[in-house]
């Protein structure tokens, strides 16, 4: 109910809530004001609950509401940004339940990306931060105030435990839920500054391991995802999308899928033909009853096993300029006066999401709102999408947020909102578009290939002076949100993501060779570290052994200057007891700095000499979060994050012939199984800083950890991801 | 008209007999805890017991399941009490959890025959359900803790 009432309001501008500028200058929700007012104190007692601000609810029951703005896909904020809530709140975390905001960017938008509710690149927890702690501080504050007035005590006097109020001098108490009876919320809210905020060291919620809130619907089938929703008297629909981009529909023969028991209607998008019935079987077998001859807008040629060679050249000439990412000195300079130059070259195939949920979405379009069903990553932009498509203005829309089953990038596009929206204004009807898996991957939105040649200068010490790293590869953001990159001036934040050498080199550049496919592209996981981390951390070890130096000792000098990096590097070298001699396997290491996480990681592996398998062992990972919210979670998704990215260099491959994907289902993409895994082995390691990124921190070390240790078991470089049997058979007789 | 019973009562379908077992649960009889995630039978998303035995609900035909008892995650336990479901949250196993109905479906069909199963056990009968958030070893160590604690 909340939402329907917010959304109203949630793009246009005219928020009923008041807001106000925050202490470090971000906006932020306070809540109440006009709104509140025509809610009285009567009327909040009768229903049992007391909106303490917009985002802590209490009952008259002691029972605590937070509301959590980001899509939950797994990466466990659902638990960890209330907690934040709930800590400055100093509530009782077995009285708090969780509920999803209201799709208001203005109240709920994260700081952290540009006011928008979009949860992508790792940016919740520390994107958030600040805006969650002062919420619960507000709302304490508000309950504090109400206890004072009552009480006529000053504030100051009052002190509080786990959903109570104290007042030591009179040696009273009161509940949460018993101040709710009582309290009004008020006209403004309380204005505090940082220092009315709790120290780590008072911390009683945060860094405890706390069992996650949407666990226990997760066990027992009632978690509600995207594809669940029923909506009464809706239609199904699948579409016949056009093979390659930018097709469409030119003869349509419907005439067999009509016949179809239960198929009701054919409707032609500007993108592909959809069948809509009454049941989902229906409309798949009308779907493959469809005889459509599709115009083509532009000649799709692209071969992408043809374009690896193509890509190598382009970055072996470095006389074709990139856009520059990352400069600092000039490094094409230092390169050319180095006493002794190393180059090496690297490659990755093209990747796809292979989140377990086909894309879906259900949507009515009726005379004056929009209503949409869907797990997304972005209730902002689903919601703009959806108006686009519908002619509506964005406040008609009504976002209804479900969990994903699973998003990694790929649902912050929103292609199937547009789909259903599309529909049901065609038909009246609320509809809801499945995906098969077969679409999922064939109108799968990749991560780009590329390919790497890196180029480092050393003086005659030995000393790196300079570090050139070119990358041949198509725009993320180019496709994804060209206003992006113009404002970013043609700097591809995605493609390029993780380039930026680390290493505190005095003379770098990353450069983007902009080239290659026609694919449809989304950010993927780690976006390009995945890719630019294996590289130079290959390269890393390629130098050491060049120069005559230890690969440990060598990241360890360069890391001088960066203490938080070397611990995760001493603590990864002491966990995996790197410097023993094993029989039969051996180690790799790997470091990166992804979303401002440190983190190392060992990887101990074997070769099948015969089939040119490769067999991870062991996955050793250390990582410096900052202050770790949520630990076990953090676990949680470092084991993630290292499955994940093993199955980026093990296997995971996509090929384009003719601008169309070849691979179809879990046959011919294969992804990680239970008999791939490793041991994995985790350490966080907490610090007094601001939270940083955990959602993809170790996918990054995966590549470089893998290549590095098959180097040092058989002297064969891999340079090429996925580093697959065939690859690793023609790596060995090299 | 195809008879059978799900989850302990007695259910028809009107639907096509070759219809695929999973939309008429999901969507005809609105049991959606059982997930669609292939329909190739490559991923085990949508894993069911039909008479006590793991199957693949896309790849299974109506008209195979008359007479038959068919049980979905909704019917494991009436209160999530079934030791794989206590063990899953015991090991805060699920991530985005889309895939964990059919895991846990699969494992119990493991657990009804096999009371104690090794890791090696547990890796064979598993292998067939993909996790894409990577939880297999907290299936593994929670499908141990339910042999344990069961």
């Amino acid at each position: 109910m909340r939402d329907q009432e917010n959304i109203g309001s949630a793009v246009t501008g005219v928020s009923r809530r008041g807001f106000m500028l925050g202490t470090a200058g971000l906006t932020f929700a306070v809540s109440v004001g006009g709104w509140m007012t025509a809610r009285s104190a009567e009327v909040a007692a009768a229903s049992g609950r007391m909106e303490a601000t917009a985002w802590v609810t209490v009952g008259v029951d002691n029972s605590i509401t937070i509301m959590q703005p980001a899509a939950e896909m797994g990466q466990g904020v659902m638990t960890s940004l209330p907690m934040i809530v709930a800590e400055e709140l100093d509530a009782d975390w077995s009285k708090v339940s969780v509920a999803f905001a209201p799709p208001n960017h203005k109240v709920y938008g994260n700081p952290g990306f540009g006011g928008f509710l979009v949860t992508v690149a790792s940016r919740s927890t520390t994107g958030y931060w600040d805006t969650l702690r002062m919420a619960g501080a507000q709302a304490r504050r508000v309950l504090l105030d109400a206890v004072a007035h009552k009480w006529d005590v000053p504030v100051a006097e009052l002190t509080t435990g786990p959903s109570v109020v104290m007042h030591r001098k009179s040696g009273r108490k009161i509940s949460y839920g018993e101040i709710a009876r009582f309290a009004s919320p008020p006209k403004e809210l309380p204005k505090l500054t940082e220092a009315d905020l709790k120290k780590p060291s008072e911390f009683r919620i945060i860094g405890q391991d706390i069992p996650r809130v949407d666990i226990p619907a997760k066990v027992n089938g009632s978690a509600s995802f995207g594809m669940d929703v029923q909506v009464p008297g809706m239609l199904y629909a699948s579409i016949l999308r056009a093979p390659a981009e930018g097709n469409a529909p030119a003869k349509v023969d419907d005439a067999g899928a009509l016949k179809v028991n239960g198929v009701r209607q054919v409707v032609k998008l500007p993108y592909g033909v959809a069948v809509l019935g009454d049941t989902v079987e229906a409309t798949r077998t009308g779907r493959d009853a469809l005889e459509v001859g599709w115009s083509a807008a532009k000649d799709a040629v692209f071969n992408s096993e043809k374009a690896v060679a193509d890509y190598v050249a382009k970055a072996r000439d470095v006389s074709q300029k990139g856009v520059a990412f990352h400069a600092e000195g000039d490094a094409p300079a230092a390169n050319a006066a180095a006493a002794r130059r190393v180059v090496r070259e690297y490659f990755a195939d093209y990747t796809y999401h292979a989140q377990m949920e086909p894309m879906n979405a259900t949507a009515w379009v009726k005379d004056d709102v929009v209503e949409v069903w869907a797990g997304s990553q972005t209730q902002s932009f689903s919601a703009l999408a959806a108006a686009k498509a519908a002619g509506v203005k964005p406040g008609q829309v009504r976002f209804h947020m479900q969990y994903l089953g699973g998003g990694f990038g790929r649902r912050a596009q929103v292609e199937y909102v547009v789909d259903a929206v599309l529909l049901s204004k065609a038909v009246g009807k609320p509809v809801k578009v499945i995906w098969s898996r077969e679409d999922d991957v064939q109108f799968g939105k990749l991560r780009p290939m590329t390919a790497h040649r890196i180029e480092a200068g050393l003086d005659a010490d030995g000393r790196l002076v300079g570090w050139h790293h070119r990358v041949v590869g198509e725009s993320v953001l180019a496709y994804t949100s060209p206003d992006r990159l113009k404002k970013a001036k043609g700097k591809d934040t995605l493609t390029m993501a993780g380039a930026e050498v680390g290493y505190g080199i005095p003379n770098s550049l990353a450069e983007h060779i902009v080239d290659g496919g026609a694919a449809r592209l989304a950010a993927w996981r780690a976006i390009g570290a995945g890719y630019t981390k294996f590289a130079i951390e290959a390269f890393i070890d390629d130098l050491a052994r060049e120069v005559g130096k230890d690969a440990i000792a060598l990241r360890l000098e360069l890391l001088e200057k960066l203490p938080r990096a070397r611990k995760v590097i001493e603590e990864v070298v002491a966990m995996s007891d790197y410097r023993r001699k094993r029989d039969g396997t051996a180690l790799g290491f790997a470091y990166a700095e992804v979303v401002h996480s440190y983190a190392a990681a060992v990887a101990e592996v074997s070769v099948d000499r015969g089939t040119g398998k490769i067999r991870v062992h062991n996955f050793w990972n250390a990582v410096d979060p900052g202050i770790a919210v949520q630990p076990q979670n953090i676990v949680a998704q470092a084991e993630s994050n290292i499955v994940y990215g093993l199955g980026q260099c093990l296997k995971e491959r996509i090929t384009l012939d003719g601008g169309v994907i070849q691979q179809s289902n879990f046959h011919d993409y294969e992804v990680m199984r239970m008999a791939d895994v490793p041991e994995i082995h985790t350490k966080v390691i907490s610090t007094d800083n601001r939270p940083t990124g955990i959602g993809e921190f170790a996918l990054p070390l995966t590549g470089g950890a893998v290549s590095n240790a098959v180097m040092a078991l058989t002297g064969k470089r891999l340079s090429h991801m996925p580093f697959t049997p065939e690859r690793v058979q023609v790596a060995l007789k090299a | 008209m195809v008879a059978f019973t799900i989850n302990g009562k007695r259910a028809t379908a009107d639907a096509d007999p070759s219809t695929p077992l999973l939309w008429v649960v999901r969507e005809h009889l609105k049991l959606t805890g059982t997930k669609y995630g292939c329909g190739a039978g490559l991923c085990g998303a949508c894993t069911v017991h039909i008479d006590g035995k793991a199957a693949r609900a896309c790849q299974t035909a109506l008209e195979q399941v008359e007479g038959k008892a068919v049980t979905t995650i909704e019917g494991l336990s009436p209160d999530s009490s079934h030791p794989l479901q206590k063990a899953w949250v015991a090991e805060q196993v699920p991530q985005c959890g889309y895939c964990q109905s059919g895991q846990i479906m699969k494992a119990a069909e493991l657990l009804a025959a096999n009371g104690n199963p090794s890791r090696a056990d547990i890796v064979s009968h598993m292998n067939g359900n993909i996790c894409r958030c990577g939880t297999y070893n907290r299936i593994v160590a929670a499908i141990q803790r339910a042999s344990k604690e069961g």
